[in-house]
């Protein structure tokens, strides 16, 4: 992992104010941040673990633990809020049988919720991975799932 | 201001490509469009592109035929045959996919008759929905970066501050600090180098409008940002969006190449001598890094925490550096006060707050999508004219503005003419558009609520007060929707609303109270309620709340055992009335929400 982890840093190498960008690298490569990740991070920027760890935990996009194949993001925002978004999440969590920032058993799905995705005028709404799904309802959710249990 | 043509008069048709019309397929209608354009042969004289969005994602996917101005809206895939077929080679429009007007159900061809488009005033959503965001010719066509070349080719960094003053534009990022006077303290400053920064954070979570922008017109943002260089002194900026964002970081990484290509970002611009450069910074998901100061630590790569003031951004901002930080909307306005003049813009909108205003407007009302309005207009002409008034004919309850710092106004301020001032004196704010209408089944309680379980989590943990005060005032809303509310909470929360206005250091703290403050002020009767009688007239408090079948009204139609997520419905005959078994309901209401004969009583 360590040669991986030292190409993916490269371009960071000697610039000021990359931490962030860096770590967002490394997440979007390694899908979270994994312990040695830190580290090297810290040794390539020369900044101390402590203050990076600083960073992760103040930035609500930062993850320590690997995620699912599939990450599944529930809004939460106020439009989707007052349109049943809280109902819709009840039923994912049903369907998927996991709580807010779990895994699935089999490492298929994993559960988050944002602030708002910008869909707001189909409230409310959802993301699979990088697919937006607007006006659901508990209903439709239940749907999606089996449709998507069929195809895999 | 039309810009209905692409390039000359050349046949187009335009295909929503915002984030809303993207999830309902529209990416593949385009695909579609396009092969039955070269089916037919016609593939060299129409041409079809991607757009970004119209504001009207509700009735997505949207196409639109230009020059004709015909608009056809929750288009598919299937449709594109059709559309080619009959209306680009034989002339006669799609009825059907024609928008229908809600009230006097006739079909409306063009989106000029539109009421949701009629009642607008476009300035900063000029060119959304109408150009290819990925296009700089798109852009050029619309008279694009005539500022900026108007700027560089005879304008002192004084008069272009000058005409931006005149205008009166006032930040539209919530505060409406006016832009003039913030460029002229950057100006003043002799320390370099400078900074530019746009603030496309967009936190509020409910609003989509600069999104919406910096994926329908990138250009207009980065323009309005190299003319702020010039006029201060700067040669660099940076864009900082949202993670959670990523059409809109992409468009903007096209746009810039393409700026630099053309010429108008780089060295020594159009020959003036003026060079400027833009960078895009990533956020990662921190609420309070929309504030000034925090958002620029982020930048730096560290957590950001709001600091005190003074000194202001102007003097010490990015790396301690005179630094301008303005909202994507103040800056996509900054190119057209320029080639019409601050005098042209200072005579729209009201006096205090000249131009227009951008409002994210969703929740419980028929037309969702972006409304831009001149200030002043009333809450009834957005709800209702333009909106197309509640959901489902439902009673109004209240109007929701300026997110997590904001407020929320009943039924008696609708004719209140919105502007930074008058929505601050109600006891709401401008904010930077959300606009969330609440019917009746909406508890508002449960509004406070939900804003102050944002703050609290949101809270950078800095000040006492905000960071233990927050979470005070939430335990208390919490025990109130749990029907566990005790006489004199509502003057606890009013006591602790002020300890925290007073003890905090930014915004957020100081206006985390507002939804609180607001909601007692205009709806104490809903607390009231919930803690003398544990009952929640909204029917929203699931603690609080039974549901149950009107038997006379119910026609057996099906549709909330469709819905009803724990199958608590029992169904009987056709056109029997249902029941529900009480043991297996949860007190979601998606059952209410489904039935169309008002069937389902909530208590
Ligand atoms: C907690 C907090 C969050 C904010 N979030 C945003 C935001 O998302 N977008 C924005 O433009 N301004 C936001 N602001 C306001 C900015 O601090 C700043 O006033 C604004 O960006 C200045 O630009 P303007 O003068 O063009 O309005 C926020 C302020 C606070 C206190
Ligand atoms: S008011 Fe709240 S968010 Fe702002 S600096 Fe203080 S603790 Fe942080
Ligand atoms: S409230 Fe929800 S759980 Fe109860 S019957 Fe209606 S849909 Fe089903
Ligand atoms: S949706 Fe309404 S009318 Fe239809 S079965 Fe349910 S309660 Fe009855
Ligand atoms: S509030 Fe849910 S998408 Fe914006
Ligand atoms: S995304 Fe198509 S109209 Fe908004």
């Amino acid at each position: 992992m360590s040669s991986q982890l030292a190409e993916i840093l490269a371009p960071f190498k000697g610039k000021k104010g990359v931490t962030i960008p860096a770590l967002q690298q490394v997440q979007e490569e390694l899908g979270y941040l994994p312990r040695e990740a830190i580290d090297e991070v810290s040794k390539t920027l020369r900044i101390s673990a402590s203050e990076i760890y600083g960073v992760i935990t103040f930035y609500a996009q930062f993850r320590t633990s690997p995620r699912g194949r599939h990450v599944v993001r529930v809004c939460r925002g106020t439009a989707c809020h007052v349109r049943g978004g809280g109902v819709v999440l009840d039923q994912v969590k049903i369907d998927l049988g996991i709580d807010e920032n779990e895994n699935t058993e089999d490492m298929e799905y994993t559960l988050e919720t944002v602030a708002c995705i910008g869909a707001c005028a189909l409230a409310p709404a959802m993301v699979i991975d990088e697919d937006t799904f607007g006006k659901v309802s508990p209903g439709k959710v239940s749907e999606i799932f089996a449709s998507r249990r069929g195809d895999n | 201001m039309t810009h209905h043509e692409g390039n000359g008069n050349k046949r187009a048709m335009l295909v929503c490509e915002g984030t809303g019309c993207v999830s309902s397929r529209s990416v593949y209608i385009r695909e579609e469009l396009q092969k039955e354009l070269t089916n037919h042969g016609l593939a060299d004289s129409v041409e079809v592109k991607p757009t970004g969005c119209h504001g009207f994602c509700e009735k997505g996917p949207i196409v639109i035929v230009e020059p004709d101005g015909i608009f056809y809206c929750n288009v598919k895939e299937k449709d594109a045959a059709e559309i080619v077929e009959s209306h680009l080679k034989g002339g006669t429009p799609v009825e059907r996919l024609f928008y229908k007007d809600p009230a006097t159900k006739t079909l409306i061809p063009k989106y000029e008759d539109i009421d949701f488009y009629k009642k607008q005033q476009r300035i900063v959503l000029r060119n959304c929905g109408h150009i290819n965001p990925e296009s700089i010719d798109d852009y050029i066509g619309v008279g694009g970066y005539e500022g900026l070349k108007q700027v560089l080719s005879g304008m002192s960094p004084e008069q272009v501050i000058d005409e931006v003053t005149k205008s009166g534009l006032r930040g539209r990022g919530g505060a409406g600090f006016p832009t003039g006077r913030k460029w002229a303290g950057a100006l003043k400053s002799e320390r370099t180098p400078k900074y530019v920064v746009c603030n496309a954070d967009e936190g509020d979570p409910g609003a989509f409008m600069d999104r919406s922008t910096l994926e329908a017109d990138p250009h207009a943002v980065m323009e309005g940002m190299a003319i702020c260089g010039y006029a201060i002194g700067s040669n660099h900026g940076y864009i900082y969006v949202r993670a959670e964002y990523p059409l809109a970081i992409n468009r903007l990484k096209i746009a810039i190449e393409q700026a630099k290509e053309r010429g108008f970002l780089g060295e020594n611009i159009m020959g003036s001598g003026f060079s400027f450069n833009l960078e895009i910074a990533q956020g990662a998901g921190a609420f309070v890094c929309g504030e000034a100061s925090a958002l620029m630590y982020s930048i730096e790569g560290k957590r950001g925490m709001p600091r005190v003031k003074p000194p202001r951004s102007v003097e010490s901002g990015l790396y301690t550096m005179p630094t301008v930080l303005n909202n994507v909307k103040s800056f996509a306005t900054v190119p057209v006060i320029i080639s019409n003049g601050g005098e042209w813009f200072a005579g729209i909108g009201s006096p205090n707050s000249p131009g227009t205003a951008v409002f994210a407007l969703t929740g419980k009302v028929v037309n969702s999508g972006l409304v831009e309005v001149p200030m002043g207009a009333t809450l009834r002409e957005i709800i209702f004219g333009i909106g197309g008034g509640v959901m489902g004919g439902r009673e109004f309850k209240a109007v929701q503005t300026g997110g997590p710092s904001g407020g929320c106004l009943p039924a008696d301020q609708l004719d209140l003419p919105v502007d930074f001032d008058s929505l601050d004196s109600a006891g709401s704010i401008m904010g930077s558009g959300g606009m969330v209408v609440m019917d009746k089944r909406t508890c508002m309680v449960d509004v406070a609520r939900f804003f102050l379980s944002f703050t609290q989590e949101e809270s950078c943990g800095k000040c006492n007060p905000c960071r233990i005060g927050t979470e005070l005032v939430l335990e208390v809303l919490e025990r109130i929707c749990e029907g566990k509310g005790k006489p004199g909470d509502i003057e606890l929360l009013e006591e602790w609303s002020q300890t925290i206005i007073k003890g905090s250091l930014c915004g957020l703290g100081k206006s985390a109270p507002n939804p609180v403050l607001s909601t007692i002020r205009y709806f104490r009767d809903e607390y009231e309620a919930h803690i003398n009688e544990q009952r929640c007239p909204g029917g929203i408090c699931k603690e609080l709340i039974s549901f149950s079948i009107d038997e006379e009204l119910c026609k057996g139609c099906g549709l909330c055992a469709k819905n009803c997520p724990t199958k608590a419905v029992i169904l009987f005959e056709k056109k029997q009335p249902v029941k529900l078994d009480q043991e297996k309901c949860i007190n979601c209401g998606t059952c209410y929400d489904a039935c169309k004969f008002d069937a389902v009583i909530v208590k």
